[in-house]
């Protein structure tokens, strides 16, 4: 600090300490260094005088009380105010904030402990989001007028209509790259025709789906989440359930369903330009046309496939739907609270496919395979 | 401290804290403020009233600089409020404290780390001191210690407010910008509200711009009224002129205060 000297506020004399200037946050800020290291010499009964103090604030205040040692000096001299604005730090020594309880020894086991109940409270809640799902189901069969065919179409456009370009870029090149890569090996073992099979069974039964259904978990899946969540953190959902709207009707079936619909035929869109770009690839690579590569598809893969796939698509949509609402609905209304949620969401969701899909990958196992 | 008093119109220096000239703001069509001139004076505590819209919040956020009018020129402290390079913007900022109207707590922080933030920004003092000053700012605005581990989505109305105000008092600053500070306080708490706001004039020669509906703050704080109305300022005078004058929506704003008042003078009278 070679800008100002010490002696603005601070100087030290035979008679005593004198203060002087401004002692408040700002005054003080360009001085702090050297002043902090200057009180801290200062012996204990000395002499203060505050007299030639324009400005005190709480955090000058508490500077002068420190290098005091929380008491007061034997000779001060201060004005009423200064006195009154020492005098409150010195109050609030009997305010100590409290310090987060904490328990070292048991840290481990109990965050063991405490991870295992929110695995566990997770796994009920979903039940319980499904059962709740099921109820409002058979309570639709009975009441058709309550269908929330506004919200669940508006879902439709924003989980389906706007997610058509960018998964058709991301299939487009996966289809490119993926028959590409296929291309150099089948070459050297002039088996050049298998390329349609190897596509069209990748991309139609497996690879479509779970592409799709990646894309669509950090998407939608993360998007409903989130929204939930600012309805939790702003109060809206609390103003619906008092208006006597049903929570689950109006924001996660609509999702829920609107997402079962739009996956499959996302599904469909995302592997038909997938495949679109396998053959410009083969062309490139191989010179196979599309005359026969179209041909070719449908004795390489049987249709059950292409069931399997959209079957697929649909459940894997609900799953992603029906997660991200249950985090979303799990937000506490803090910020830090709803990233957590959404990011959980989005892993879950991902997993959940995953898992599922193994399960059809082994369910379907004899089913639509050429042979 | 129990009639309504008023202090001495602005002791300090005659230097402008805030000065707006010509401001006008516009929210696509909707026009709020066409040609708005204010200007505060150091040490004063200015009231500014108007209807609900009339757009108080709006022009704090200018003075704050979050937003900027569509014309006219805004000076805080004597300069233009983009003077200057990013150094002295930010301490200009840091001069000036403010306390929104829904107290804008940080949600993921507790109430001791939402005031003990800005002083931790600052990275001059220790942990320690921050700790006390906390206890010293949450003490101030009569919060419990035991309530600085809460959330803020535990808080009530009320309290969000204190801690706000706590908050924005952390920085010991200059200038004061309060939206609705009573608004949602009880009675007791609005009183004791008043008190530190006037016990901190005192001390530190604060200068205060505090949004009211609140008569009683309004009547027992204010220096002086500022009038929002017809989208710029009527009037700016004492609560004593304000009163006197022959607007409509001084006169239905503040119809109740002219009514305690002409009691307590008939009553004192006879
Ligand atoms: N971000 C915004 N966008 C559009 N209009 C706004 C915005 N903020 C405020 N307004 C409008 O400006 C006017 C003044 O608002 P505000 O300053 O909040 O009023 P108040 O005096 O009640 O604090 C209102 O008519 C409001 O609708
Ligand atoms: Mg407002």
């Amino acid at each position: 600090m070679a800008g100002r000297a010490l002696d603005e506020v601070f100087a030290a004399g035979a008679e005593g300490i004198r203060l002087a200037g401004d002692w408040t946050l700002r005054g003080l800020d360009a001085h702090l260094p050297a002043l902090r290291v200057a009180l801290a010499t200062v012996h204990g009964d000395a002499r203060w005088s505050l007299r030639a103090v324009r400005r005190m604030d709480s955090f000058g205040a508490l500077l002068l009380w420190q290098a005091w040692g929380e008491r007061w000096p034997v000779a001060l001299e201060a004005d009423e105010a200064q006195r009154a604005i020492i005098g409150r730090i010195e109050q609030s020594a009997a305010h100590a904030l409290p310090t987060p309880a904490r328990s070292p020894a048991l840290d481990g086991v109990a965050l063991l402990g405490a991870g295992l109940l929110a695995f566990a409270g997770h796994l009920a809640g979903f039940v319980a989001l499904l059962g709740r799902l099921v109820l409002d189901l058979g309570h639709l069969l009975h009441h058709p007028r309550d269908w929330p065919l506004l919200e669940i179409s508006a879902n439709l456009y924003k989980v389906g209509v706007r997610a058509m370009p960018v998964s058709a870029l991301v299939g487009f090149l996966i289809g490119v790259v993926l028959s590409y890569l296929s291309a150099l090996q089948l070459r050297t073992f002039g088996a050049d025709a298998f390329i349609v099979n190897i596509l069209g069974m990748g991309i139609i039964r497996e690879l479509g789906p779970v592409l799709v259904s990646v894309l669509v978990a950090g998407r939608s899946g993360s998007a409903m989440t989130a929204q939930l969540g600012v309805m939790r953190v702003t109060e809206e959902i609390d103003a619906l359930a008092a208006m006597g709207v049903s929570r689950s009707l109006r924001l996660v079936l609509p999702k829920v369903v609107a997402l079962t619909l739009a996956m499959p035929l996302l599904v469909l869109w995302t592997s038909a330009i997938a495949l679109f770009g396998g053959w410009v690839s083969a062309w490139v690579e191989l010179d196979i046309g599309l005359h026969f590569f179209l041909q070719a598809l449908p004795d390489a893969v049987p249709v059950a496939n292409l069931y399997i796939g959209l079957a697929k698509g649909a459940v894997f949509g609900f799953l992603i739907a029906l997660v991200a609402c249950h985090f979303g609905l799990r937000v506490q209304p803090d910020t830090e609270s709803l990233s957590t949620h959404t990011t959980a969401s989005v892993v879950a969701a991902i997993t959940v496919v995953i898992l599922v899909d193994a399960v059809f990958a082994i369910a379907t196992r004899s089913i639509g395979l050429p042979l | 401290m129990s009639a309504p008093v008023l202090d001495d119109p602005a002791p300090a220096g005659r230097d402008a804290v805030v000065r707006l000239e010509g401001i006008v703001t516009r929210f696509g069509r909707n026009v709020v403020h066409e040609g708005l001139d204010l200007s505060i004076h150091a040490g004063e505590i200015v009231a500014l009233v108007g209807g609900s819209g009339s757009g108080k919040t709006t022009l704090l956020r200018h003075v704050i600089g979050l937003t900027r009018p569509a014309a006219g020129g805004v000076e805080v402290f004597g300069e233009a409020l983009d003077a200057g390079g990013a150094a002295e913007r930010l301490a200009r900022q840091r001069r000036m404290g403010v306390l929104f109207q829904h107290g804008a707590l940080f949600s993921a922080f507790s109430v001791a780390q939402n005031i003990a933030f800005p002083l931790r920004e600052l990275g001059v003092m220790s942990r320690q001191e921050i700790d006390r000053l906390v206890a010293l700012k949450l003490e101030m605005v009569e919060m419990e210690a035991a309530h600085a581990l809460l959330m803020p989505a535990e808080l009530s109305g009320g309290m969000v407010k204190r801690v706000a105000l706590a908050r924005a008092l952390a920085l010991e600053p200059e200038l004061l910008l309060l939206d609705e500070p009573t608004a949602g306080l009880d009675p007791d708490r609005s009183a004791s509200f008043i008190r530190l706001i006037r016990a901190l004039h005192r001390e530190l020669g604060l200068t205060v711009v505090l949004v009211t509906h609140d008569l009683d703050t309004l009547a027992q704080m204010a220096t002086s009224v500022a009038v929002l109305a017809e989208r710029r300022i009527v009037s700016h005078a004492s609560l004593d002129e304000t009163l006197a004058l022959d607007h409509p929506f001084v006169a239905r704003f503040f119809r109740g205060l002219q009514a305690r008042r002409s009691r307590s003078n008939g009553a004192g009278a006879g």
